[in-house]
């Protein structure tokens, strides 16, 4: 006995049905003629007879063709038509010629990969086998040659890569947003590529790469730079920061106020922050400045009123609360934006821009996953260069290519140097098997080797390189991970207040945490006066008196200078160095009832 | 040989050199292999004794620290979650990172206890005689020998049909079978291989339960043994699923000195608090070794002494070792920190700060390596005075 196949819409059982098959076909038939919505997905699950339909929003779709009898409904015709442009996408859909399928849906057909696997059980045909790429990976070109991780870390990585992010950014007061200065379209493009228009928001530069060690510079995937192509322009990018800032009312009608601040103001900077000020309190346009500068000059009315001052008036004292650029930034004043808020107070944007040439440690990557930092920039004249007197704008070491398998990078740069020869652009699309004798061929036909590499000589010395080095041209992005924003040191700063430890972090020129197992480390060494000097000296000492009678911390009273316990009163009490932390800690065991007693002993 | 080694000890105890058993017996070998005479012995065991002493941990070296060390960095390295299949097919036995954990832990109830029998010299070799033990402890229940077992719902009877060649093959005793048969179940019929049970009362929930039952029943097999299983490696082994080392160890036949379980706890009861030991610095290597990671055995000697040196068997942990510190602050630094706070004020503990955390806490310096030495002064006395 056969029970009626359940049906579920969206995950909800709506009813049941006697011959799912049947039911399933005519569904899909509808779809196709258009009397169903093109977006419904139905799918016949045999094993439990279960039919679901899906037509809710969030699902990943996927266009195919649809197949009859072995044979592609996307006939000759239609090409034809689609190339003289009669034919839209749109239509397609409704001759019911192409159609998308869901995951759900996708299981219960067979697709063909290409026209040539095709047969008479076939229920689909992929329009393109590189459609199965998204875009980030779409724009790898031989992705069907590397390794999978390393197209799932390309994938990731074309996401952080500097370009052109938007062609109004002139307009746009992004709180952060990178700019690259010479965006190239890639040599090697693919099909993806052309459908996504990346040409138009390209994020990289074609680079002559030649693939060599070179004097230990780049070991483990750092990169050597040529100087002279970074002079020319070669991934240089601007970095905007905005800020904003607006003249708050408060309750009680008093109100922000944009100036340069007098010097009685509470909190007054160095002169020399105010300097780049205009009467109106805002910085002009295309002044330099660095971290610390007041970009907006603002005083607030005081925090409470009739506040007593230092004569014992009640004279008004304003607050300062200029907006400063951040610390460890700097740049130029690209766009100053005055306009007010909806309540109608005075309001301002302000735009820095700072131009960032390749530095050290900058991070670079190939289509490939192929990333590395910067760990040589060299002067044009030390650098190889081939027969003709190219060279090379980056240097990568070989032993990044064969552990990682990333075979499609070498193509890459074969193919780019192919289609710069040629004078024409490459399409590395991937499952398309067929380039490889044209390249080759283009190489021969200009005088190269059909492999790709050259001999070198040594910028230095101008000797020949023994070794053929394999020279090509690829497209490299520039990351946004950039030694400027990252590099940090610290000796005295900042400390918090209820532990008097150093603050965390960069922005708050925090210190660098010396964690547990770094402390493990130390113990591990037996290097006791280094650790405590890390732990304590570096850290948060504190010179606490402890009354000698109770053996709690007692009071110095430094006007009177006359020391004291708050229990004991006029006892005799000993400094002792500990960790603030600790006083902490005995604080807080006093706020729980619990009395910790500190027994004094001479120093051992 | 006698008299040498009789010599290298006289000569050891004159330059004060305290070595251990192995180093006389090597040393009055090579003494004879290289006919050394007594002044060239001298000068070996003096150099000897110079390389023994260099090659001690010094005092306050961390130990610990570096054996913790030592064992937790190959352990990032380990794969989490590692059921394998550890050289014998169809015997699950937990390894890798879980593994280790247990040992650590040393908890009670191990997640795959396993036996490795052996056999003395004479039944190693001998299949019948390991394949009659192996059925003897290997768990048999009535479902491995019965024929079929038939649910009469008209008589309200459960009947069964023993198979005689599964009996004959288990080499079980038919006799024992139906004792054991007749002592589990009251109302029961035998009739030479047929057997009908009645149940309790007669209901059909009853009937089941009793069928059920009648499958389940143990006929043979040690307790907490559960599958057997008998491979052929240099010598017939059994490898068991569960252990019961007390029992196997009565058998005739078994090697009592290699055959072993992984069961810590069991050793230690059965074999004493010093196999125990032996036994975590066995199970914790061969863990580590064979995800190929290769830790010093020193590191986990230290790991096992310090887990067994109070006579029992102590985790490493809250309920252990860890738990178990002088120090309140090294306590609560740990964890249960109100816990042991709460309990140090109603008790009125003092903490004498000799361990490394007190010390890290309150900043000073700690009592081990550069810290552990201080300088002491001894005026020397001038004549007259002063």
């Amino acid at each position: 006995m056969t029970k009626a196949a359940k049906i579920y819409i969206n995950g909800e059982l709506i009813g049941t049905c006697d011959e799912p098959l049947e039911f399933v076909q005519e569904m899909r038939e509808k779809r196709r003629s258009g009397e169903v919505s093109e977006e419904m997905n139905i799918t016949f699950y045999e094993d439990n007879n279960e039919i679901y339909i899906f037509n809710d929003p969030g699902r990943a779709r996927r266009p195919l063709i649809i197949v009859s009898g072995g044979v592609p409904l996307l006939e000759e015709a239609h090409i034809a038509k689609i190339a003289e442009g009669e034919l839209k996408w749109d239509e397609l859909m409704q001759l019911g010629v192409v159609e998308y399928l869901d995951a759900e849906e996708e299981e219960n057909s067979y697709i063909a990969m290409s026209l040539k696997d095709l047969n008479e059980h076939h229920t689909h045909l992929e329009i393109d086998p590189s459609t199965m790429l998204g875009i980030c990976a779409g724009i790898i070109p031989f992705s069907d040659h590397n390794s999978s991780p390393r197209n799932t870390m390309e994938a990731g990585m074309t996401k952080q890569a500097l370009g052109l992010y938007a062609s109004n950014y002139s307009f746009r007061t992004d709180t952060r947003a990178h700019l690259m200065h010479h965006p190239q379209t890639p040599l090697v493009k693919t099909r993806i590529i052309d459908a996504t228009n990346y040409d138009k928001r390209p994020s990289g530069q074609n680079f002559v790469v030649g693939v060599m060690s070179f004097e230990g510079y780049n070991m483990e995937d750092s990169l050597i730079l040529n100087k002279s192509s970074l002079e020319r322009g070669m991934s240089r990018s601007s970095f905007f920061r905005s800020y904003e800032s607006s003249e708050r009312r408060y309750p009680g009608g008093q109100e922000d106020k944009f100036e340069v601040p007098d010097k009685g103001v509470r909190g007054y900077r160095s002169e020399e922050a105010y300097r780049h000020l205009d009467e109106d309190g805002i910085i002009n346009p295309e002044s330099y400045v660095t971290s610390g500068d007041v970009l907006i000059g603002k005083t607030s009315p005081p925090r409470f009123l009739e506040e007593i001052d230092d004569f014992g008036g009640s004279g008004e004292r304003r607050r300062e609360t200029s907006l400063t650029v951040r610390h460890g930034e700097k740049g130029i004043v690209d766009a100053v934006l005055l306009t007010e808020t909806v309540e109608g107070s005075k309001f301002a944007k302000i735009r820095v821009r700072d131009t960032r040439q390749p530095e050290f440690g900058d991070k670079f990557a190939s289509r490939h996953g192929q990333k590395g930092v910067v760990g040589l920039i060299l002067s044009q004249e030390d650098v190889p260069f081939t027969e003709d007197g190219v060279v090379p704008d980056l240097i990568v070491n070989p032993h990044a290519i064969p552990s990682r398998m990333s075979v499609g990078q070498v193509l890459e740069m074969v193919a780019g140097k192919a289609g710069c020869l040629e004078g024409e652009r490459v399409d590395g699309t991937p499952f398309n098997d067929d380039l490889e004798g044209e390249v080759k061929q283009a190489l021969l036909d200009n005088g190269f080797e059909a492999a790709g590499c050259e001999s070198l000589y040594n910028g230095m010395t101008g000797e020949r390189i023994e070794a053929e080095i394999f020279v090509g041209v690829a497209y490299y992005q520039k990351l946004h991970h950039m030694t400027t924003d990252k590099v940090y040191a610290r000796s005295r700063g900042p400390v918090q207040v209820l532990t008097r430890q150093p603050t965390e972090g960069r922005a708050r020129e925090g210190g660098l945490r010396f964690g547990e197992m770094e402390r493990d480390c130390l113990i591990a060494h037996g290097a006791s006066l280094a650790l405590k000097e890390r732990l304590l000296d570096e850290s948060d000492s504190y010179r606490a008196i402890v009354c000698e009678d109770c053996g709690m911390v007692s009071v110095h009273d430094k006007i009177r200078d006359k020391k004291y316990c708050p229990i004991c009163g006029e006892s005799e009490s000993f400094p002792v160095e500990i960790a603030y932390a600790f006083k902490l800690l005995l604080d807080e065991l006093k706020s729980l009832c619990i009395f910790p007693k500190l027994v004094l002993e001479d120093k051992a | 040989m006698e008299k040498t080694i009789e010599k290298v000890i006289k000569i050891a105890k004159k330059k004060k050199a305290e070595f251990p058993e192995s180093y006389i017996l090597d040393i009055a070998d090579a003494s004879i292999r290289r006919e050394l005479s007594d002044k060239e012995l001298e000068t070996l065991i003096i150099k000897v004794r110079k390389a023994y002493e260099r090659s001690k941990v010094e005092a306050g070296e961390a130990v610990g620290t570096v054996a913790a060390q030592s064992v937790g960095e190959p352990g990032t390295q380990m794969t989490m979650r590692t059921f394998h299949y550890a050289g014998v097919a169809e015997l699950n036995v937990t390894l890798g990172l879980p593994r280790l954990i247990e040992i650590v832990d040393a908890r009670k109830k191990i997640s795959t206890p396993t036996m490795a029998i052996y056999f003395e010299e004479e039944y190693g070799n001998d299949e019948s005689f390991v394949k009659k033990l192996a059925n003897k402890i290997g768990k048999s229940t009535m479902n491995d020998i019965i024929l079929d077992l038939n649910i009469n719902y008209i008589d309200m009877k459960v009947e069964a049909t023993f198979d005689v060649a599964k009996i004959e093959d288990k080499q079980l005793d038919f006799d024992e079978i139906i004792e054991k048969v007749e002592k589990a179940f009251k109302k029961v019929i035998i009739n030479d291989n047929v057997l009908s049970f009645e149940p309790p009362k007669e209901s059909i929930r009853e009937l089941r339960l009793l069928a059920d039952k009648v499958r389940d029943l143990q006929i043979s097999g040690a307790k907490n043994i559960g599958k057997v299983i008998i491979r052929k490696e240099d010598e017939w082994i059994i490898h068991t699923e569960g252990s019961n080392l007390k029992e196997v160890l009565k058998q005739e036949g078994v090697d009592k000195i290699r055959t072993s379980t992984n069961d810590i706890h069991e050793i230690e009861t059965v074999l004493g608090i010093e196999a125990a030991r032996n036994s975590i610095i066995n199970e914790a290597l061969r863990t580590l070794n064979e995800q190929g990671l290769t830790v010093d055995v020193r590191h986990i000697m230290l790991v096992a002494d310090m887990m067994t040196n109070e006579g029992v068997v102590k985790s490493i942990g809250r309920h252990g070792i860890s738990g178990e510190k002088s120090s309140v602050l090294a306590r609560a630094a740990f964890e249960e920190t109100g816990k042991h706070l709460l309990n140090a004020s109603i008790r009125g503990e003092v903490d004498k700060l000799t361990g490394i955390i007190e010390n890290i806490i309150i900043g000073q310096p700690i009592p081990l390596g550069t810290g552990s030495v201080g300088v002491m002064m001894k005026p020397r006395k001038r004549k007259g005075g002063r």
